[in-house]
């Protein structure tokens, strides 16, 4: 299925709800037309292209909620799918926490969608991964990487009269290059919704000169050093405080925002007063969708402001339950910094080791959000603002709680993509005493 | 393990919802899952369309799957349903080699038009990428079996069972652990079904049907007062079996060290939730962990996946010759490690074989994603690297002829590459219990199910956490224990193994979401082994306070 219209989404969607015969019913529909190709030992291994819609119908009968999904669309499996879901919502069991369907909304009209991003070509594609692999293949360094870019669209309508649609494109870059002893690694990633500002051959030259600079490293002793994350590294921990905003799991006493006493931190200093983080869906350089899946509208949210934590996301029940503002999830997190370089953070930095990539995060304990990981891909030595020499790669056990109580300074934002979810932050990179690597690695 | 799917499972909340589903699935009435939807014939016939097809178009192989994928999730928590989940997902996928290139298509319409089309765009893929290509594809040789079947031997199709026998059984086990205290219950049941149909040009066509079953809860402890808790997961397995797991037969109950219950072929999940309540009280008021050297003894549940990540993966040969640097990584395998036949991996009493016939795995299935027969073979052999796990494009690079057989796809829509076998550590051969093995250990940690689980990108360095951590003191379980993690290096770990129970404590254990590839797939798998004893192992606290 093509990219549909506004209008064209608005009348697929009115003829679906004219079959219902359910209390309550909502249609979500989505198409997207993704392209990859992937690349490892400086050849290209796999390409693909992947178009597919999906039309999901959710039927209630009082709180019991049936839910089908079809990718045909002809009139006669549209029916069908609307009496598959009637029929499921008459078996379903009662949910006690089941909400009635929103009523007509009104949304910021999005930016995420950018035409030439919807109009690559698969020579362009050709053309971006040739670009990468003649610099890794010119200082005789092997690289592997991941293309894709996605163009799509998502819409919406209830019985109740709301309706929603939005458009959008993105492309994900990354590349790994290391030396051909397999002595040195580097990384670079770049995420964009308009693929004309991808440059492959800045990134990997980026991956290239880390691969070559690191391959002579150091061991240093663990311990608690000062460090400087780049954004991509940053993006792998500051993503799980993002995740951890929900309400519910905070009141009920199981999240590192819940307090003794059966308390929360809602409203309290929880980091350094020069963090903020908010997210926007019509931020220029990180747009995102105007609407949930559920039908609510996204705006500006601060969620922690100058350290303070501000609002948490709450599902409409929980929301309703704690008369609380039903504030939804996320997509996209976005944190304040300075109008510092990275080089200009290393120029400041007397002793200390700059980080291009964490990897394998994982929570160690939810209680504290202590996580662990290692570092990868460009570890080097700081001494008297200068990188001195490589280093040997490292495993931390630190929580970003506690790293962002711990904050020197902050640089300009940047967008980056979490090797980790996948998604895309704006992000500045971050100087950070007292960072806790607690035994060494062997890994190139 | 990818780690969205992990939390997801972790925190059990709506996430839990969210497990890996092939793309373009539906869902169904579960009635309709029953129903087959093309017979063995049907698709002999749609198979040769792409074969005949790719022959046409010039190319010198191809393979065809036609498969039908069914997912079933059943989520409650404490005496709510949350969720009724059935899913499916019927398409086809060619994979053909033109001028010495892979190229790979897919299509839902399993049509003679559908599956043409979807071979035209595979053989135009290969021609485009043959551009690239440095290494034509070498493919060692496998049989040719004709028509052939194989079905997981299950007892009972748990897509049979009714969905109020199953709602009941979460129901009550989230009713017994709210009874013994606990704060909040989240329970899953999880069911899978793959159908699939396999063809080659090289003659063979391969009917297969296979089932997976997982249940899984997390019982919540909170201490409101000082604002502590602590989740305590199921003791169940993900398994290739059918519903008959969730029989909880006697025989399959271990009364194990520290006054625990394990589970081996099948599981009581009602009583295994009561205990979890009771053990999640304890995991709160427990003793925080000396950090420092200990004897660690490691219980099947936990074991897995300390095996999973340091020997299943390294051992993988695609990462060995640099396939996933970009995203899952390589391995401290190297070549030259498994060429001088005498890199010491472990002790001599590691034996590690890989697997893809084990009854009752994950892994288990007649034959792999490009029709070779399954079968077992050594990794570690008395401590020593002697193969890798390799698919027919591989094994000529190391020198062999015949495929592991460890290709795998997670659907029709994603192309087949090398996947991890079952993984399992050999048990000992002399005869130890697990109360025995704890005996001879002055101070140590016995620990058991996997917690957090961290390693490096080659496979060094690793992290792992547990569930339950019992400390022991002159050959005696001295209480629970808790902000326990190991730190390690793969080879120092296995070279201080020192002793393994025998035969009667293996038990299998596994995962349904091995993470690889861009864009990425899962893949199901099981590791198996009995109680293993490590020395001289660093633990580190892992308590803060923020």
């Amino acid at each position: 299925m093509a990219i549909l219209t506004k209008d064209e989404a608005f009348a697929l969607l009115k003829k679906v709800l004219a079959y219902s015969k359910a209390d309550e019913c909502e249609v979500n529909l989505s198409g997207t037309d993704n392209g990859n190709v992937r690349y490892a030992r400086n050849s290209v291994t796999t390409s693909g292209r992947i178009s597919q819609s999906s039309l999901v119908v959710s039927s209630a009968f009082g709180k019991k909620l049936g839910v089908a999904t079809i990718n045909e669309f002809d009139d006669a499996s549209l029916e069908k799918v609307v009496r598959r879901a009637e029929e499921l919502a008459r078996l379903a069991p009662e949910n006690p926490e089941f909400m009635p369907f929103l009523g007509p909304q009104k949304y910021a009209e999005p930016i995420t969608y950018v035409p030439s991003t919807a109009a690559i070509t698969p020579k362009q594609r050709t053309d971006l991964v040739e670009q990468s692999l003649n610099v890794a293949k010119s200082s005789k360094a092997v690289a592997a990487g991941f293309l894709e870019d996605n163009a799509g669209f998502s819409a919406m309508m209830n019985s109740k009269g709301l309706f929603a649609y939005n458009t959008s494109t993105n492309t994900n870059f990354s590349v790994t290059v290391r030396t051909s002893d397999s002595l040195g690694s580097g990384y670079a990633t770049r995420g964009y919704n308009d693929v004309t500002k991808l440059d492959t051959k800045s990134a990997t030259q980026i991956a290239t000169d880390k691969a070559l600079k690191s391959a002579t490293a150091k061991a240093i002793e663990p311990g608690k050093y000062t460090v400087i994350l780049e954004p991509a590294a940053a993006a792998v921990l500051m993503e799980r405080i993002f995740f951890g905003l929900d309400a519910r799991q905070a009141d009920e006493g199981r999240s590192f925002l819940s307090k003794p006493g059966g308390k929360t931190r809602l409203g309290e200093k929880l980091v350094d007063e020069r963090v903020t983080l908010y997210s926007d869906p019509l931020n220029p350089e990180l747009p995102t969708s105007t609407w949930s899946g559920d039908g609510r509208p996204q705006e500006k949210v601060t969620w922690i402001d100058k350290g303070v934590v501000k609002n948490f996301s709450y599902s409409r029940y929980w929301a309703q339950k704690q008369n609380a503002r039903p504030i939804p999830a996320p997509d996209g997190m976005i944190m304040e910094g300075g109008t510092k370089s990275l080089e200009d953070l290393i120029k400041g930095t007397k002793k200390g080791i700059l980080v291009t990539r964490l990897w394998y995060i994982r929570d160690v304990d939810p209680q504290s959000l202590l996580l662990t990981g290692l570092t990868r891909d460009g570890t080097f030595y700081i001494e008297d603002g200068k990188i001195q020499y490589p280093v040997k790669n490292f495993r931390f056990n630190e929580s970003p709680v506690i790293m962002l109580n711990n904050l020197e300074e902050l640089g300009k934002p940047e967008r980056t993509v979490s090797v980790e979810s996948n998604q895309n932050y704006l992000l500045p990179p971050m100087k950070i005493r007292d960072f806790t690597f607690t035994s060494l690695s062997d890994a190139v | 393990m990818k780690r969205r799917d992990f939390i997801q499972l972790a925190g059990m909340g709506a996430g839990a919802m969210m497990l890996p589903m092939p793309a373009f699935s539906r869902t169904v009435d579960p009635a309709e899952m029953l129903v087959p939807l093309m017979d063995v014939k049907q698709k002999k016939a749609l198979a040769d369309v792409a074969l005949n097809t790719a022959r046409s178009l010039g190319a010198t192989y191809a393979d065809v799957r036609i498969g039908r994928y069914l997912n079933q999730f059943v989520a409650t928590r404490e005496k709510k349903v949350q969720g009724i989940t059935n899913t499916e997902s019927f398409g086809t996928g060619v994979r053909v080699i033109v001028n010495g290139t892979w190229g790979f298509g897919a299509s839902n319409e399993v049509t003679p038009d559908g599956i043409k089309k979807a071979t035209e765009r595979a053989v135009a893929i290969a021609k485009a990428n043959s551009k690239f290509q440095k290494e034509p594809v070498k493919l060692a040789t496998t049989p040719s079996y004709g028509e052939v079947s194989w079905k997981t031997p299950i007892q009972k199709n748990g897509f049979e069972v009714s969905i109020k026998d199953k709602v009941d059984l979460l129901l009550n086990a989230n009713a017994k652990a709210m009874e013994k205290g606990a704060s909040f219950v989240n329970s899953l049941l999880f069911l899978v079904n793959e159908q699939k149909y396999f063809a080659s040009t090289e003659g063979s066509y391969i009917d297969q049907d296979i089932h997976r079953t997982w249940p899984n809860f997390s019982v919540s402890m909170v201490d409101r007062q000082s604002g502590q808790f602590k989740n305590r997961s199921a003791f169940s397995a993900p398994v290739g079996m059918g519903y008959e797991y969730l029989d909880g037969k006697a025989e399959d109950k271990i009364q194990g060290p520290g006054g625990i219950i394990l589970y081996n072929k099948s599981y009581d999940i009602v009583e295994d939730a009561a205990m979890a309540a009771e053990q999640a009280k304890q995991m709160i008021a427990a003793k925080s962990v000396e950090p420092g050297k200990y004897d660690l003894v490691l219980e099947p549940s936990h074991m897995w996946l300390t095996i999973h990540e340091s020997v299943g993966h390294p051992t993988e040969l695609d990462r060995v010759l640099g396939y996933e640097a970009n995203y899952a990584g390589t391995s401290f395998l190297t070549l030259d490690k498994w060429q001088s036949k005498n890199f010491k991996f472990g002790s001599k009493i590691v034996n590690f074989m890989a697997d893809k016939t084990q009854v009752g795995s994950l892994g288990a299935v007649g034959f792999d994603d490009e029709g070779v027969k399954c079968k077992s073979w050594e990794l570690i052999k008395d401590g020593v690297l002697v193969n890798y796990q390799a698919i027919r494009d591989q094994v000529n690079i190391i020198g062999q002829k015949e495929s592991h057989g460890c290709c795998y796809s997670q659907s029709w829509s994603d192309v087949q590459f090398q996947r991890m076998a079952n993984v399992s550590l050999q048990a000992g051969r002399e005869q130890v219990t697990p109360e025995q093995m704890i005996s001879g250990v002055d101070k140590g940690i016995y620990i058991v199910k996997d917690g957090s689980f961290s390693i490096d990108q080659q496979r060094y360095n690793f992290q792992f956490g547990g569930v339950l951590f019992f400390e022991i003191k002159n050959g005696k379980i001295a209480g629970m224990l808790k902000d326990v993690a190991y730190q390690a290096n793969t080879q120092e770990f296995w070279n201080s193994c020192a002793q393994i129970c025998d035969e009667r404590d293996y038990r299998l254990n596994g995962a349904f979401n091995d993470g690889k590839g861009q864009p990425s797939q899962s893949n199901a798998v099981s590791h198996g082994s009995a109680t293993t004893r490590f020395n001289g192992v660093n633990v580190i606290n892992t308590g803060r306070t923020i």
